[in-house]
């Protein structure tokens, strides 16, 4: 408060003290902040660089072309003991990719099914959908990996008795095996087919959608496309004489051979983390169908629109707007989450580089850092590709 | 006019009513349903008719020690029934168990009368739960003081310790994750890039490599000679990751107060801090508090990462327990107990929460 008999002047605004002037405060705040900040890290920095020299770590990134000198339980590029700490990386980066493409894939399709059955007007399958969901989600994930590993897969018979399904696929304690195909002469041809058949299914869908615009006749774009994307390539496979044959496991001595196998650890982390997440999913699924109000589909049936193409239409389209952000970040649980492969040892990237990497190297600093880093561009990479087909999912709004 | 007599009402037809109505409605509405009933009812049969002979019908509720077992071809509960103090006390020394027993009555008497309407006194609860009852739980479990023996953290494990890193997480996560929350949303662009930055790295990478980190590198990070204990440092791990969630779920809440409000609390002259104080943080903390126990359900399920940095919460204790050798295979026996106990915190706090949105929605939609 001014002293009273003081008049201020109308002339001159009157002068707040600098401490009270918001600009200057804010500045200042900033200021003090950043140097807190920047001391901080100085201080995390230095005293690093003072430990490691004190246990003799040498600091940089020199030990990655250094030999590993260990082996990897599954690898999908070519890997032995001789290769360098530095492959190491990347054969732990594919094996944490591999995990989260199938986890992010099945995890999907098992939630919607799960998510729609939650709606049924079916009794049953609406209550079995739900004790899925509340029993699974409640349930700490690491628990479920290992009651897979331990309890489920341990228990499995050994390879000599297997249960195997028509004699080609085989399911034992060491894993599981199925058949692969072998490409042979003449397979180039099938694929240059396929691709002909998905340019061709742009095309077709790009002038259905046209001559819908021009004249409103439909054109079942869906069903020709399928039609098209077997067809083509099927065709060319048989004239091509079935350029391709099955390698199948076959039991040598205690163990198969041959196929592709599916080593236990990724069978229960893949399990664990599918029918975790897909709990989650499916309760985002539910509260995306349940978000398009009633009014939506009524208004539809009014128009004349029959069940199926409310549904696809109308409904699908508005609950997917609903269901995309939620859904993203589930993706990125899932990705985090499939870090926990290193307590059943699937060597995924923090298995296998955190893991043995770090223990032979004890360059900590170089190694939790690559790591992270890893994981934040994964999440980047996730989210702003959701973030794209969410934008092409957003209404448009005129 | 006075001779007419109502005739009494006509039930529905006996196929809309009662049982048989019941089924036609709920299971056979039409050809499509009948079939997926039926599948559904031979899938739950056929799940529920092995699992409940092994949990319940086959299994061994008394007798002792593994012979008891041995022949059994179910479930074999003595073992849980021998090991359960170490489930939930860990290796603490069985002279001092009152003491966790004690924080167990406190934490239950803390959060029981929440869940009761009638009840008046539930904000100062929530303080006292938020504030008193972690201080007097860490004087009475780590002891050295008020002429109890000092026990070191080594000794601490099972569920006291699932539920202490679980609490200590969300209580220390709170007051930092409203500050990160504020300042996300402040004017000031260092601040918000640094709250950003924060945010986002903590968000970004999974917890288990906080975990890997806060053991390994954070003793590198320390000047000479001072060092953290194992249980501190994944504690200070877990907080750190927690309250970049907690800041974004606040974030929420800040979001949803409308600007008026905001602009009414400058209008009365409050400055920054008092309008966060009095006006704005008071709604916003409301508005998420579903939020908030949705993030603690996250924590609590989350905390079963420490066995992989050798902490001995409950399912560390479980998964060593099931090794024993003087016990048959018990593996399914030891992790159907440990995910029943996580089971029932998680799902009665998920119904505690989504019976708060409910209350709070229709206050809100009004």
């Amino acid at each position: 408060m001014s002293e009273p008999n003081q008049i201020p002047n109308e002339a001159t605004p009157s002068k707040t003290a600098i401490w009270n002037d918001p600009t200057f405060r804010s500045v200042a705040f900033q200021i003090i902040a950043a140097v807190a900040v920047g001391w901080f890290l100085y201080t995390i920095f230095s005293n690093t660089l003072t430990n490691m020299d004190n246990r003799g770590i040498t600091t940089g990134f020199a030990f990655l072309s250094n030999t590993s000198g260990y082996g990897i339980l599954m690898s999908l590029i070519d890997y032995d003991p001789s290769n360098t700490y530095g492959r190491t990386f990347f054969v732990g980066l594919l094996n944490t990719v591999l995990i989260s493409v199938l986890g992010i894939f099945f995890a999907t399709v098992v939630g919607f099914i799960v998510g729609v059955a939650r709606l049924s007007n079916n009794w049953m399958i609406a209550k079995i959908a739900t004790v899925y969901v509340e029993t699974l989600r409640n349930i700490p994930l690491l628990l479920q990996i290992l009651f897979w590993y331990h309890a489920v897969l341990a228990a499995l018979p050994s390879p000599r008795e297997s249960y195997t399904f028509g004699e080609s696929v085989f399911l034992n304690k060491r894993g599981l095996y199925v058949p692969a195909p072998v490409p042979e002469d003449g397979f180039g041809y099938v694929t240059v087919a396929f691709l002909i058949a998905l340019a061709l299914i742009v095309s077709v869908a790009r002038w259905a959608h046209k001559r819908q615009e021009l004249t409103g006749q439909q054109f079942p774009t869906f069903f020709v496309s399928i039609g098209i994307l077997i067809g083509l390539p099927g065709l060319v496979f048989l004239l091509a004489g079935l350029p391709m044959s099955l390698d199948y496991p076959a039991l040598t001595g205690f163990n198969f051979r041959g196929g592709i196998p599916v080593i236990p650890e990724l069978m229960a982390l893949l399990w664990a983390l599918t029918f975790y997440t897909a709990a989650f999913i499916a309760e985002i699924v539910r509260a995306g169908i349940l978000g398009v109000s009633h009014g939506q589909s009524e208004a539809a049936h009014a128009l004349g629109l029959r069940n199926g193409p409310t549904l696809r239409l109308v409904v699908v389209p508005q609950a997917m707007r609903i269901i995309i952000p939620p859904l993203t970040s589930q993706y990125l649980n899932l990705a985090k989450n499939s870090s926990l492969a290193t307590a059943i040892g699937y060597p995924d990237l923090v298995a296998v580089f955190m893991g043995t990497t770090l223990n032979q190297t004890g360059q900590a600093v170089e190694i939790v850092a690559m790591t992270m880093a890893v994981y934040l561009i994964m999440s980047l990479v996730i989210s702003s590709f959701m973030n794209w087909f969410n934008k092409r999912m957003a209404l448009v709004e005129r | 006019m006075s001779n007419f007599k109502a005739l009494p009402d006509l039930l529905p037809p006996t196929s809309a009513r009662g049982i048989v109505g019941w089924f036609r409605t709920n299971l056979f509405s039409s050809p499509i349903n009948s079939i997926l009933s039926l599948v559904g009812i031979y899938f739950a049969v056929s799940f529920l008719t092995p699992v409940l002979d092994w949990a319940v019908f086959s299994a061994v509720w008394t007798g002792e020690g593994n012979a008891a077992c041995a022949e059994a071809s179910g479930a074999c509960w003595i073992f849980i029934g021998d090991r359960i103090s170490i489930f939930a006390y860990g290796i603490y020394p069985p002279e001092e168990f009152w003491r966790l027993d004690v924080c167990f009555v406190l934490l239950a008497l803390s959060f029981g009368p929440q869940f009761f309407d009638k009840f008046q006194y539930k904000v100062p609860l929530a303080m006292f739960s938020l504030t008193a009852f972690p201080v007097i739980c860490y004087f009475l479990i780590s002891g050295g003081s008020f002429g109890l023996v000092d026990v070191p953290t080594e000794k601490w494990g099972g569920l006291s310790l699932t539920l202490m890193l679980a609490y200590v997480g969300i209580v220390a996560a709170l007051p930092i994750g409203i500050v990160l929350a504020l300042g996300r949303r402040s004017e000031m662009p260092v601040i918000r890039t640094f709250c950003i930055a924060f945010i986002e790295l903590w968000r970004g990478v999974p917890l288990i490599s906080v975990l890997f980190m806060s053991s390994v590198m954070l003793p590198l990070f320390l000047p000479d000679g001072m060092n953290f204990d194992k249980l501190l440092r994944a504690l200070i791990g877990i907080t750190m990751f927690q309250s970049a969630y907690m800041a974004e779920v606040i974030r929420g809440g800040l979001q949803a107060i409308p600007s008026g409000q905001y602009e009414a609390a400058s209008a009365m002259g409050l400055g920054y801090w008092k309008q966060m104080r009095l006006v704005i943080l008071p709604q916003a903390l409301k508005l998420v508090i579903p939020g908030i126990v949705n993030t603690f359900i996250a924590l609590f399920k989350d905390t079963t990462l420490v066995l992989i940095i050798g902490l001995l919460d409950i399912l560390a204790l479980v998964q060593s327990a099931i090794e024993d050798p003087a016990w048959r295979a018990v593996e399914t026996e030891g992790y159907v107990f440990a995910a029943a106990c996580f089971w029932v915190f998680c799902f009665s706090m998920s119904r505690y929460s989504q019976k708060l949105e409910r209350k709070l929605h229709r206050g809100h939609k009004r």
